[in-house]
Parts: structure tokens; C-alpha cells; sequence
């Protein structure tokens, strides 16, 4: 199938503004889907609230829009009813890490087969360029105009503590980079947590004198190295990309279905 | 293996929001904006086929067409 396949072309154009990271997001997610040759009647896109949670809307898979965080938890519904369908869950820096900072850890704790996409952009865009957990201390938001002095989360340190069995980071300026870790996320069986760094040019690059979107996404290039790339050993002090988990634990729903058979025996014997 | 050769790169301008991205990061410098800020192909000759432009779009509103080209020598 082609690209546009996957899309509800009648949304379209979208909502974001001109140059958002989320936009190319999204084209790496229908192109990791299409390299997979999915089925989109299997697959599942429950987001939250924000900019990011706009994009269940543009995909012609089944689509949840829901409360602002809980996306994980609406998901963990859906994919324990019905475990045999992908589920997908797009979050923002935000969405995924406060409001929703305790579903994270716990669907991450459980290992449910599922894709969190954390699509940080280290502001709150749509409420007007608020900080997130996200932001790290020193940035200029409409919440701090003498700059946040909030340290951040570290979205891939802090899925790996809790639990996750597939933890990658990427930027938007990677394009095809995210669209393998996004296949290799969607396949993994287990709680998979792909954070893609996106540009918000509105907010964050405007306030924090980074530019245009192309600007920023330069700065994705300069400031990120490849996960054992010689440039991440000479300058330890940039970001590092790559696949930092990927190992295999039992995962929640076959657990579950075990004691519903256990449990079973124990009724009829 | 054969190398790519363009047919088209077809442009959607009704969801092309003029960011530029793909002006400024293609490779060979095939694409520019034009006067209403849309993306328009002005060097296709120039171009190597790598999608760069397609996969970066933010708008999903470039797309590469392409066919088998002649035999690497």
C-alpha cells in the first residue's frame, strides 16, 4: 500500500504549524508502517492531549482521541480486551511525562506490548509555549520569561528504569533513522519507548533565539551523535541517538492470559 | 543494481505550508520556494532520488516518483 494510504486525506492539510517536527513524525510513522505492509484494520492510535495527540487523527488506523496523559491507560484497555491488534500511542513531552508521568512509568513497569512515541518538543505548543518537565533548566517560555530553572527528565533514562524492553531516541532531522526504530519499536514485543525530538519553531525556537525550523533541525544534526559513534566519545556533552534497550521479558497480556487459564483449572477441578 | 531515475517530484500545494525544509536541506538544491511560498521543482536534473525532501516534509506533501534507470556500468 502507499503512503497515502494510511492517511484520512480529508484532514489534511493539518493542523500543525509550518516546519513542526510532528508533521515529519508523522511521515516517518506511515512510512515504518508501510515498510511493514500492515494491515491498517490491526492497528490501534490512542493519544491524548496537545499537539502530538492531533496526529491519531490524520492516520486511517483505529483511533482513540483521549484524556489529557492517559493515553497509555486507554490504551492498556484496549490492547488487554483485544491483544492481538498494534497498538500505538503518540504522546507529547508533556502528556507523556507529567500529566501522564505515572501511566508512563507503570505501562512501562508492566512490559505491555505496546509503542509509546514520545514526541518531545520540550514546550507545551498548543496552550501557548508553556515549559514541560522537558524543557531543562536555562530555557525562555511564556511560564518563564527569565528562563525555567527545572531540570529535566531524561525520557530514555527514565524508561529504562522503569522497565521498558525497547528504549530509542531519534530526532525529526533523522528522518530515516526514526522510521527503522519506529518499525523496530512497532515489532518488538514489550513495552517499546521511541523518543523523537521534534522542533517547535512557534514557540520554543522563536523564544529561545533558535531559528526557523531548518535551523533547528541543524541543530538536531550538531548536537546528537549515534549511540557508540566516535563523535559521542570525543564529546561526551551531546545527546546521544540510538536503540539503548532491546531485550525480551515476559510481557502483560500472556502473563494474564496464563492466570485466566490457571485460574480456570483451579474453578472446573 | 540499477540506479533511480526521477519521473516526477509531485508537489502538493494545497498542503505545502512553505517551511522551506525541503529547500534547504535537499542535497543538490532541486527544489525552491516560490513568490505565494510553496515548494516548486526548479533543478529536476539535478536531482539523485534520495527522498530526503519526501520523508523530511513536516506537510506530507512531496513525493518522489521514480523508475528503474539504466544499468551501472
Amino acid at each position: 500500500m502507499a503512503v497515502k494510504d494510511y492517511l484520512r486525506e480529508r484532514f489534511l492539510p493539518h493542523m500543525w504549524c509550518p516546519g513542526c517536527g510532528h508533521g515529519t513524525i508523522l511521515n516517518a510513522l506511515v512510512h515504518a508502517v508501510e515498510d511493514l505492509q500492515l494491515n491498517k484494520n490491526e492497528i490501534v492510535m490512542v493519544s491524548g492531549i496537545g499537539c502530538s495527540a492531533r496526529i491519531s487523527g490524520y492516520v486511517d488506523f483505529h483511533s482513540l482521541h483521549t484524556l489529557h496523559g492517559r493515553a497509555l491507560a486507554f490504551a492498556t484497555g484496549v490492547k488487554l480486551s483485544r491483544p492481538h491488534l498494534k497498538v500505538l500511542v503518540p504522546m507529547g513531552d508533556g502528556d507523556a511525562l507529567a500529566i501522564g508521568g505515572n501511566h508512563f512509568i507503570h505501562a512501562a513497569r508492566r512490559n505491555i506490548d505496546m509503542t509509546a512515541i514520545v514526541m518531545n518538543n520540550r514546550i507545551y505548543g498548543m496552550t501557548g509555549g508553556q515549559f514541560s518537565p522537558l524543557s531543562g533548566p536555562g530555557v525562555k517560555a511564556t511560564t518563564a520569561p527569565y528562563k525555567t530553572i527545572d531540570n529535566s527528565f531524561d525520557v530514555v533514562e527514565l524508561a529504562k528504569a522503569a522497565g521498558a524492553t525497547f528504549v530509542a531516541r531519534s530526532t525529526a532531522f533523522h528522518v530515516k533513522e526514526c522510521t527503522e526504530m519506529l518499525a523496530k519499536a512497532i515489532l518488538h514485543k514489550g513495552f517499546s519507548v521511541v523518543e523523537i525530538m521534534s522542533q517547535c519553531p512557534t514557540h520554543f525556537g522563536r523564544k529561545n533565539k533558535e531559528g526557523d525550523a531548518v535551523n533547528m533541525l541543524g541543530l538536531y544534526r550538531d548536537n546528537t551523535a549515534k549511540l557508540g559513534s566516535k563523535a559521542l566519545e570525543e564529546k561526551p556533552g551531546l545527546i546521544p541517538r540510538g536503540i539503548f534497550v532491546e531485550q525480551e521479558r515476559p510481557e502483560y497480556c500472556e502473563e494474564y492470559d496464563k492466570i485466566i487459564a490457571y485460574a480456570m483449572k483451579e474453578k472446573i477441578s | 543494481m540499477a540506479r533511480q531515475k526521477l519521473k516526477a517530484i509531485v508537489i502538493n500545494r494545497d498542503w505545502c505550508k512553505g517551511c522551506g525544509i525541503c529547500v534547504h536541506l535537499c542535497p543538490k538544491k532541486v527544489l525552491e520556494l516560490d513568490g505565494s511560498d510553496k515548494a516548486v521543482v526548479v533543478r529536476p536534473e539535478d536531482c539523485i532520488c534520495c527522498r530526503m525532501c519526501e520523508l523530511r516534509c513536516p506537510d506530507l506533501a512531496i513525493e518522489v516518483l521514480t523508475e528503474e534507470g539504466e544499468e551501472n556500468a
